[in-house]
């Protein structure tokens, strides 16, 4: 068995709605291994999206353990957890997310602003991981000037560019038709095949196949965590 | 980045620009233009007194702060005019060296071959004149004792007047004339120049004594006796010694005024330097005021930033920036915003001062200190501003901020 990379048990989270407590996550527990390649599936509202933002350092549970990497994340100061984003994490979501007036380049980059990469090794680096992304023509657009499927793209390159422990991706092929979330599968599938970890959620069962393991979540719990058929044989 | 994000919020940018531009503008046009009405308020009254180192004795004050009334004025003009006799009495009886000069002047118009020159200053006065002035001659000579004493019909001329009578003919000898009377031309004063667009060659000058003498003052009496001491050291014993003479002479007691006025340079300007001073007490004021508008609506725009930058704070946090790296790009946004609007706001200044220098008699001395100031000050107001909303900013969960719409 590979490394755990990621290890949460009792993961709890609840949101205060004026009085009435929503537990969005009622006490998670998982492991993942590096390398692995997960899906998380589940009913809308069973915590998926929770999960993944804790997972991705963005959010902080009430109650429970994060272990990233052997590090406990839950006791990081604010500073240290922009860096675990920064380094270790790269988070892709199904709104995108990008800055809407830089270009394609000048996103990509900018996890590397933040890493304090000087400007030179930021462009190349950024231009690399465009082109394994397959945009390595469209770098110079805007957002509004990319398509759905691009723009997604470039927040993969975004995400991968500072090479994290973890590729994590909340319904990355929510906005997308289905030729476009294929191709965007194609890129996930070659970046496993190269040794990325890929965490991801989606809705759909096809878009599951594509991970070697699906964790269904219902209720803020596992209801299963079992490996794909495909990937298992 | 910080000049593309403003650049892309150019009306809002532009509406928080405003504030401290005006500030600025304000602090520069204003000092600017103080400072070239003292330049010149200065040059124009001592160059009026005769240098800082003399002293004129008057029958009333030549420059008055406007707030003279009328019975001031007509107290004034009942008072003993400066005679020649008072002159001579101060001249025997003065201990501190001095050098005297009767003076006396009006508007006249010159004649030469047909050739008009009208408003210039006839000046009758006697040959120490020249020294206390500190003129240089462009060509002549001047006036001596013997001429003032006989009140021969001589005549120096400045240098605009010579120039527009005789057009490239040489003066010396020729014979002007003065509402008829013929003057013979024995000098030309060098040019003084423009003091602030205004030429300072417009005058002739004659003994006290020639013919015509009455053309500029009731026989036997003068506007000033113009004293300078010779040592510089000792004007204030010359003031006292002027003072107390003339008293005694005038047999005032001790309980009486002084029924006439010895002005000094720094007398004349007194009066100047009431109004600059209050002038510069309020501006630091009207500036701070202006500077702390400007600064507030840099403040709500950069809230407003804030706020509508939500998402854009959200996806910065969330791929790895930390909370000093979302403060810095605030307050160096901010900074940019108010660095900008400083920099509009000189030229705006400069615009302004130089708009004033053009319209009036007053130069526009630009201070290089008021740019300094404009300079810090919107840097200051704009990284200020720009903090609160920053600090703000900076604090916001990634996952919060990323939900914002
Ligand atoms: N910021 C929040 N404030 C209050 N309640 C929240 C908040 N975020 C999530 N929730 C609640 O927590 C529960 C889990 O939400 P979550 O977004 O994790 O669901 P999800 O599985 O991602 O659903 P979906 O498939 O629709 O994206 C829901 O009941 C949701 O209403
Ligand atoms: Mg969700």
């Amino acid at each position: 068995m590979q490394p755990d990379i990621i290890r949460i048990e009792g993961l709890e989270r609840r949101y205060d709605m004026g009085g009435e407590i929503i537990h969005a996550l009622r006490g998670v527990s998982l492991t993942i291994s590096r390398n692995e390649y997960v899906a998380i599936m589940g009913p809308s509202g069973s915590g998926k999206s929770t999960m993944m933002n804790v997972l991705g350092c963005l959010d902080t549970p009430d109650a429970g353990s994060y272990w990233l990497n052997g590090q406990e994340v839950s006791q990081l100061t604010d500073d240290a957890l922009a860096r675990v984003r920064n380094k270790e994490i790269g988070f892709v979501f199904q709104t995108f997310n990008l800055l809407p007036r830089a270009s394609a380049l000048h996103n990509v980059e900018l996890p590397l602003v933040y890493a304090g990469v000087s400007a030179s090794g930021r462009s190349e680096r950024a231009r690399q991981a465009l082109d394994r992304v397959g945009l390595g023509d469209r770098m110079h657009h805007r957002p509004n000037e990319l398509s759905g499927g691009q723009r997604q793209r470039v927040a993969i390159a975004r995400a991968l560019v500072n090479d994290p422990s973890i590729l994590l991706a909340d319904e990355p092929t929510g906005n997308l038709d289905s030729n476009t979330s294929e191709e965007i599968m194609a890129v996930f599938a070659e970046l496993h095949r190269l040794g990325q970890t890929v965490i991801m959620v989606t809705h759909e069962p096809d878009i599951a196949e594509h991970a070697e393991r699906v964790v269904t979540l219902r209720d803020g719990r596992v209801e299963s965590d079992r490996l794909n058929q495909e990937s298992a044989a | 980045m910080a000049l593309q994000t403003i650049w892309a919020q150019k009306l809002k940018s532009f509406f928080s620009l405003i504030g401290v531009l005006i500030g600025v503008t304000f602090l520069i046009a204003v000092v600017s233009i103080v400072q070239g009405m003292n330049v010149y308020v200065e040059s124009a009254v001592t160059d009026e007194v005769g240098g800082v180192n003399s002293f004129q004795l008057r029958q009333r004050p030549n420059f008055t702060g406007g707030d003279v009334d009328e019975a001031q004025w007509r107290s004034w003009f009942r008072r003993p005019r400066i005679s020649y006799e008072d002159s001579e009495y101060l001249r025997e009886r003065m201990t501190v060296p001095a050098t005297f000069a009767n003076y006396c002047a009006d508007r006249v118009t010159l004649e030469y071959d047909g050739r008009r020159a009208s408003d210039i200053e006839l000046r009758g006065t006697e040959e120490s004149y020249f020294d206390l002035k500190a003129y240089e001659l462009d060509a002549g000579r001047v006036f001596v004792r013997q001429e003032v004493r006989t009140g021969s019909p001589v005549v120096l001329l400045g240098f605009e007047v010579a120039s527009r009578l005789f057009e490239g003919e040489d003066p010396l000898g020729k014979s002007v004339k003065i509402a008829g009377i013929p003057y013979r031309v024995i000098g030309v004063v060098e040019s003084q120049g423009t003091l602030f667009g205004m030429s300072q060659d417009k005058f002739a000058i004659m003994p006290y004594s020639a013919p015509g003498r009455r053309l500029i003052c009731p026989l036997n009496v003068m506007d000033e006796l113009m004293i300078r001491p010779d040592n510089p050291q000792q004007l204030d014993a010359a003031v006292g010694e002027v003072e107390a003479l003339m008293r005694a002479r005038r047999q005032l007691k001790p309980d009486e005024a002084n029924n006439f006025t010895i002005e000094t340079a720094d007398e004349a300007l007194e009066f100047w330097d009431k109004i600059s001073t209050v002038l510069f007490t309020a501006l630091p004021l009207l500036v701070g005021i202006s500077l702390v508008v400007g600064g507030i609506v840099i403040m709500n725009i950069m809230l407003m930033a804030v706020s509508e930058r939500t998402r854009e704070i959200g996806i910065r946090k969330a791929i790895g920036a930390k909370r000093g790296d979302i403060l810095s790009q605030f307050v160096v946004e901010a900074a940019t915003l108010s660095v900008t609007g400083a920099g509009i706001g000189i030229l705006a200044g400069l615009g302004l001062a130089f708009v004033v220098k053009a319209l009036t008699p007053f130069p526009a001395a630009v201070a290089p200190w008021s740019i300094g100031l404009g300079v810090t000050l919107g840097i200051l107001v704009g990284v200020v501003a720009g903090v609160y909303p920053a600090i703000r900013a900076s604090r916001l969960d990634p996952i919060t901020a990323l939900r914002a719409e």
